[in-house]
């Protein structure tokens, strides 16, 4: 076991915003807007039309290839199929839908018994899985079935990732408190799909509740066991948790299937167990809406599709916000517009105050060299803004740009404020255009 | 759709992440000048508030110097960052305590505009802004080589400075292969002719103690280079005793000031554990080559600007083997 990885920082959690209030139920809004693409792949086709009825967990989306379905969060009207604003910063089309608050149950919301669920072949369970709209919930948004489908008969090590090292967020931490069962649950059908007889929970050392909970479900005969792991920023990171769970290094370009390893998110478990065993598709998850400048910060279990207006409301803030971010403050997205929804990937709403304002309006690097002692994947980021700058896309290629997984501690520790991941970003779609120049020629 | 567009905020958006730990260029350049204030207080101590005057006007002439040249060239205005606070107090801890102001000013012009805002400004000089400027004013050799004698009685006047009582530092007897008529303990405590800032060892490495405290620097490079120094040193000792030879090349002259101030200057260093190593040696070495067959007593300045021009080489050193490289899957760390 090596339990930890190279790098990393280790900011200011501000998870006692949170972490001791229990999750509450957010009040269902009277507009949802679903958007039809929530997933990474192709996006779905919607199954309704303006006027139509719905029902909760009626599939209102679907499509082909890498694809997973959406669901009605609540029951109402379909008062419009249009493009929308989305958190990823475009317009995406989504089917808004007007609550009528009756929640009206979908006839295919059928519960199974474990009977039943025990069963089912590793493939029908991949079926159900896809068929529940599951994606992976840490925020990527990639779909569950693709990821254990390509996983059979390869890993042999699962990871149940809790760690949520980001700063502000408790939702998995409360999810792990209050409902370990289904996690666990999630867990056991995962582990069934891929054949393992073992499974490892990573859970960082500043969750110790969370850690005790896991631990009094779990028996000697589950072949689930809790890895407490340093609080260190991004241990969530999948290379990185792997690394600190197994000592295995992701190799350069691969995936973690490649060292045998898959790694599922702990909210990811609790979906798959109430698509299989409760027959209820992803429709609903639990956000941290939290923030140096909210009121009354909260762990919400919001209805896919309800607007960051809508939460900014319950939980107030002090002064105008300076940011809000979809996820947390290393790696969310910052929001211009408030009307977006909620979608699956969307673990937190982060509301940040005007003390965040670096006011570095010219960033100068000093050669400190703290970026290098910083970089998890162990990459010399001095070196690749040198590159970035001389506009020579082979040497930032040569500088291992490609590596980069865009966690931040460079820019964090940055003395000098460089938008040392915003130059990698672009850096990065240079590349790639220069390779897919170079193939097409 | 009222009910979606209630808000109107002046939401700032741009790429994650969206906090930054507490430390940043102007931090860091505060605690170089906290650290930089024992040897200030024992430089008062020992040739009077000249001292302290000259450094304040180095200060002030370097931030202003910066402030005009962004001004002159409608650049926009780092001074902030406190750098050249930096710049104008290493600048003066560098010279005698008599320098004429005039001389000062030239040297402070010749570090900031010259070495400094001409290449870029800060991140971007090749060498160290405050040694360039040093290496600069040794064209007025007389007024960079009279060292006054240590104590408030004889201290130097503010205006006139002829009257202090002039002596030959501990380097200029080393240079003859003899020992300094400075005992360890007075070299210790700085009680000895010499540049207003470097004179006190226990003040310089109080100030080293707080550094490595804040984490501002490794010990890589002062550890290399004065480690180097008191090797060679010891190999090659001149004089009867090869002990009091080390203690006196190590303490004397700017061996400790440009070790922790000067060489670690993150600019003009490697960026890489290996390469700082290297660099703290390669400085060491020619320190000692400079003292022992140089025409000057000192040779600190002359090798870190030596070193700061093989920096660019240095930084080939050490990289770190990424995470997942070919032929490091599986390995355990």
């Amino acid at each position: 076991m090596a339990w930890s990885f190279f790098g990393g920082i280790r900011p200011k959690e501000h998870k006692e915003y949170t972490c001791d209030f229990p999750i509450r139920d957010f009040p269902e809004p009277d507009i949802l807007v679903v958007p039809l693409f929530q997933h990474i792949g192709v996006p779905c086709q919607p199954l309704v039309k303006k006027g139509d009825l719905v029902t909760v967990g009626q599939k209102i989306g679907d499509g082909d290839g890498l694809c997973v379905p959406v669901h009605a969060p609540v029951s109402g009207k379909v008062r419009a199929v249009e493009m929308r604003a989305h958190t990823c910063g475009a317009n995406r089309m989504s089917v808004v839908i007007e609550n009528d608050h009756q929640k009206t149950l979908c006839g295919t919301v059928v519960p199974r018994t474990r009977e039943e669920v025990e069963a089912l072949s590793p493939q029908e369970l991949i079926g159900l899985i896809r068929q529940a709209g599951i994606v992976g919930m840490g925020g990527a948004a990639f779909p569950t079935y693709a990821k254990l489908s390509s996983g059979l008969g390869k890993v042999d090590t699962l990871i149940i990732n809790a760690c949520e090292c980001e700063p502000y967020i408790t939702a998995d931490d409360r999810l792990c408190r209050e409902m370990p069962e289904d996690i666990i649950a999630g867990a056991k059908v995962i582990m069934k799909i891929l054949g393992l007889s073992k499974a490892h929970i990573a859970v960082e050392s500043n969750k110790p509740q969370a850690i005790r909970a896991l631990n009094a479900f779990l028996s000697r005969e589950d072949g689930l066991q809790v890895d407490v792991l340093p609080a260190k920023y991004p241990q969530g990171a999948e290379k990185q948790l792997i690394q600190a769970v197994t000592g295995r290094q992701v190799p350069s370009g691969g995936l973690p299937a490649a060292v045998g390893c898959a790694v599922f998110n702990a909210a990811t478990c609790k979906a798959i167990c109430d698509g299989v065993y409760r027959g209820l598709p992803l429709i609903g998850r639990v956000v941290t809406v939290s923030g140096d400048i909210v009121m009354a910060p909260k762990n919400l279990m919001v209805p896919i599709g309800t607007s960051f207006n809508d939460l900014l409301e319950a939980v107030g803030h002090g002064e105008d916000p300076y940011k809000v971010l979809s996820g947390g403050p290393m790696m969310g997205i910052a929001q211009y517009d408030l009307s977006v929804p909620v979608v699956k990937g969307t673990n937190a709403v982060t509301i940040l105050g005007h003390g965040n304002d670096l006011g570095a309006d010219h960033p100068q690097c000093i050669r400190c060299g703290k970026c290098i002692r910083a970089c998890p994947m162990k990459l010399m980021p001095v070196l690749m803004y040198q590159a970035l700058r001389s506009g020579d896309v082979e040497r930032m290629r040569r500088s291992h740009m490609m590596d980069c997984i865009e966690c931040g501690c460079c820019a964090y520790t940055c003395p000098g404020c460089l938008p040392l991941v915003l130059g990698f970003r672009s850096g990065k779609h240079k590349i790639r255009e220069a390779a897919a120049a170079a193939k097409s020629r | 759709m009222g009910a979606q567009m209630k808000y109107y905020y002046e939401l700032t958006i741009s790429c994650s992440p969206h906090v930054h730990a507490p430390v940043t260029t102007r931090t860091i350049m505060g605690d170089v000048l906290i650290a930089l204030v024992p040897a200030l207080a024992a430089s008062v101590y020992h040739f009077g508030l000249r001292a302290l005057v000259v450094t304040l006007f180095s200060m002030a002439a370097c931030v202003l110097f910066e402030w005009g040249w962004c001004r002159l060239m409608k650049k926009p205005d780092h001074t902030h960052d406190r750098s050249a606070l930096v710049t104008g107090m290493l600048l003066a801890f560098v010279c005698p305590p008599t320098i004429p102001y005039w001389v000062l000013i030239v040297g402070d012009f010749f570090a900031i505009v010259i070495v400094k805002m001409l290449f870029g400004g800060i991140g971007r000089n090749v060498v160290n802004p405050a040694l360039a400027g040093r290496a600069f004013l040794m064209s007025w050799p007389v007024a960079m080589s009279t060292w006054v004698l240590p104590g408030w009685d004889n201290a130097p006047g503010l205006f006139d400075t002829t009257d202090a009582v002039t002596a030959a530092t501990p380097l200029a007897a080393m240079h003859q292969g003899l020992l300094p008529e400075a005992s360890v303990l007075e070299l210790f405590l700085g009680r000895t002719g010499g540049c207003v800032g470097e004179t006190c060892a226990l003040a310089l490495l109080l100030g080293f103690l707080y550094l490595l405290i804040r984490k501002v620097i490794s010990p890589r490079i002062p550890l290399a280079y004065i480690g180097t120094v008191a090797l060679l040193a010891l190999l090659f000792p001149q004089g009867n005793d090869p002990v009091r030879w080390m203690a006196a090349q190590v303490l004397s002259g700017g061996l400790l000031l440009g070790a922790i101030f000067m060489a670690t200057d993150y600019v003009t260093s490697p960026v890489t554990a290996l390469g700082q190593i290297v660099y703290g040696i390669g400085c060491g070495v020619l320190t000692i080559m400079i003292r022992y067959f140089g025409g000057y007593n000192e040779g600190v300045s002359y090798a870190i600007l030596v070193m700061n021009c093989c920096v660019v080489l240095l930084d080939r050193l050490g990289h770190p083997t990424r995470f997942g490289a070919p032929g490091k899957e599986g390995k355990s760390v």
